[in-house]
């Protein structure tokens, strides 16, 4: 048994302190310590984009990343989208609905990260931007054109960059 | 948890990581350093790789810029690929290397993993072995005796094998400024956009009184390292461009390459065919640049 690690980590506005295994992955942090089973893990090494999160205002691979390397950051996972007082969902949540971006939802809470950052960092992206952005998150039910038709409902929803949590406010 | 048992340090300046790296070799153990972490966590969940030790270097912001010094392009190993992708600097005095970042995995892996991370992998695949060898690049390196200065054809020894010792950072790596006038062009085939290319070229060049002048071609993805092809540049050094020119440059440049590698993604007779394809359309590509 390796030593055990400290880390202080924010997630979704909330500060966790955890002593953790140095081989423990962060989506496995997220998942099995803290209960946010929202992140998905896939492939584990980095090629499906399940398990996509913001790290300090970007998308990030949370299975290519240890838990111990995530200390003093802030993080926000899909758990976080929705408002927490009103419970309403995010914009880009409403969309992916209103475009049947989704079918089993596996590979949803990436895609939903990987729009976040795409839409604070660009507010009106064209259609390749979208896909540039989402070229590493893979869906094996849906089919990528209504996935791309929500993120352009998401966009033209959202105009202003009004989303909470990435560059914009951090 | 995927990965196999290691100890776990995070080095606060680059002193104390090139002390602890040279302690964990005196006491024999299998430290490895860890930067952005997407090419090693892979290999740490596939249990291909199985460190004593990791040595995080995320905690060290010393090597965290892009600056201009003199006619070089100088950048901190510690960059992030997605900081590259960002930089106007790079962007307008070092335009090969910005392009061919934009090349690198997805934007989330760029987002994560460091520039220096992909000089020291050396993966065959990877777009930056091509750069450093059309460029002409150094590697900064320290380590316990002091820093070491690295050409890119002195770096890249085989498959992920680099001349960067155990005990050894990789602290910086430069790219010389190219000369006003200079043409360039980077592609690459893959599969699908983001993954590691099957075949990859870089070329440079100027054209001087109508002919085309300091020819570099580099190829990557193809051998086990990137590498420059003297007989295809030969073959279009002093020749007014065009058509004809660069498709006999690229077979001279396919027919040049050791045995391509062969695997899932690719046989060795289409990396040689891509490989000759994409030498006549860099060309191409560079002429219209130098204009
Ligand atoms: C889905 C996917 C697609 C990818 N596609 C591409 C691609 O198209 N092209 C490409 O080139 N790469 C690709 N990669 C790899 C990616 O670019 C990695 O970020 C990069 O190869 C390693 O950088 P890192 O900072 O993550 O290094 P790490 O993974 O942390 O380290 C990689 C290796 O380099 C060593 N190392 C790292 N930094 C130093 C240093 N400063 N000094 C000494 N040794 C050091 C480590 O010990 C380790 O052996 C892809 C990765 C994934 C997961
Ligand atoms: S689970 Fe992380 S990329 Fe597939
Ligand atoms: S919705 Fe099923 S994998 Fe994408």
């Amino acid at each position: 048994m390796t030593a055990l690690q400290h880390v202080t980590v924010t997630v979704n506005g909330i500060t966790y302190e955890r002593s953790v295994d140095p081989r423990l992955s962060l989506v496995d942090f997220l998942r099995h310590e803290l209960h946010l089973t929202g992140t998905h893990v896939g492939c584990e090494h980095g090629v499906c984009g399940a398990c996509t999160i913001i790290k300090d205002g970007m998308a990030v691979r949370s299975c290519l990343l240890l838990a111990v390397q995530s200390d003093g950051t802030n993080l926000q996972t899909v758990e976080g989208l929705r408002n927490a007082e009103t419970g309403e969902l995010h914009p880009i949540q409403q969309a992916f609905i209103d475009e049947h971006g989704l079918q089993c939802g596996f590979c949803t809470p990436g895609f939903l990260m990987s729009t976040l950052e795409l839409l604070a960092d660009n507010p009106s992206p064209t259609d390749q931007e979208i896909k540039d952005a989402l070229d590493g998150n893979l869906c094996r039910c849906t089919g990528y054109q209504s996935i791309i038709k929500s993120v352009r409902l998401a966009a033209a929803k959202t105009s202003g960059g009004k989303l909470a949590g990435t560059h914009g406010s951090a | 948890m995927k990965p196999a048992p290691f100890d776990y340090y995070a080095p606060e300046t680059l002193e104390q990581a090139v002390a602890l790296l040279e302690k964990l070799e005196n006491e024999d153990v299998d430290a490895k350093i860890i930067a952005g972490g997407q090419s090693l966590m892979p290999m740490l969940n596939l249990r291909m790789a199985r460190p004593d030790a990791l040595v995080d270097l995320g905690k060290i912001k010393t090597l965290d810029y892009i600056r201009q010094e003199n006619g070089t392009i100088v950048i901190g190993a510690m960059t992030s690929k997605r900081a590259a992708e960002d930089s106007t600097l790079l962007r307008d005095r070092q335009p090969l290397l910005h392009a061919a970042t934009g090349h690198i995995g997805h934007r989330q892996i760029r987002n994560q993993g460091t520039v220096g991370g992909s000089f020291a992998h050396a993966d065959p695949a990877a777009e930056y072995g091509a750069v450093a060898q059309a460029l002409g690049m150094e590697m900064v390196v320290v380590g316990p005796d002091g820093e070491r200065i690295i050409p890119a054809d002195e770096f890249y020894l085989s498959f992920l094998t680099t001349d960067i010792d155990a005990t050894e950072v990789l602290t910086e790596v430069r790219a010389p400024i190219m000369p006003d006038n200079t043409g360039w062009a980077f592609q690459e085939v893959c599969r699908r956009k983001g993954d590691l290319a099957m075949a990859g070229t870089a070329v440079t060049l100027r054209l001087e009184a109508g002919s085309c002048a300091e020819v570099v071609i580099a190829v990557f993805g193809v051998n086990a390292t990137a590498a420059r092809l003297p007989e295809a540049e030969q073959v279009v050094n002093g020749q007014a461009p065009g058509e004809a020119i660069f498709a006999q440059a690229g077979e001279a440049a396919a027919a040049a390459l050791d045995e391509p590698i062969a695997d899932v993604h690719a046989t060795a007779d289409y990396r040689r065919s891509l490989i000759a394809t994409l030498v006549k359309r860099c060309l191409a590509e560079a002429v219209e640049r130098c204009a």
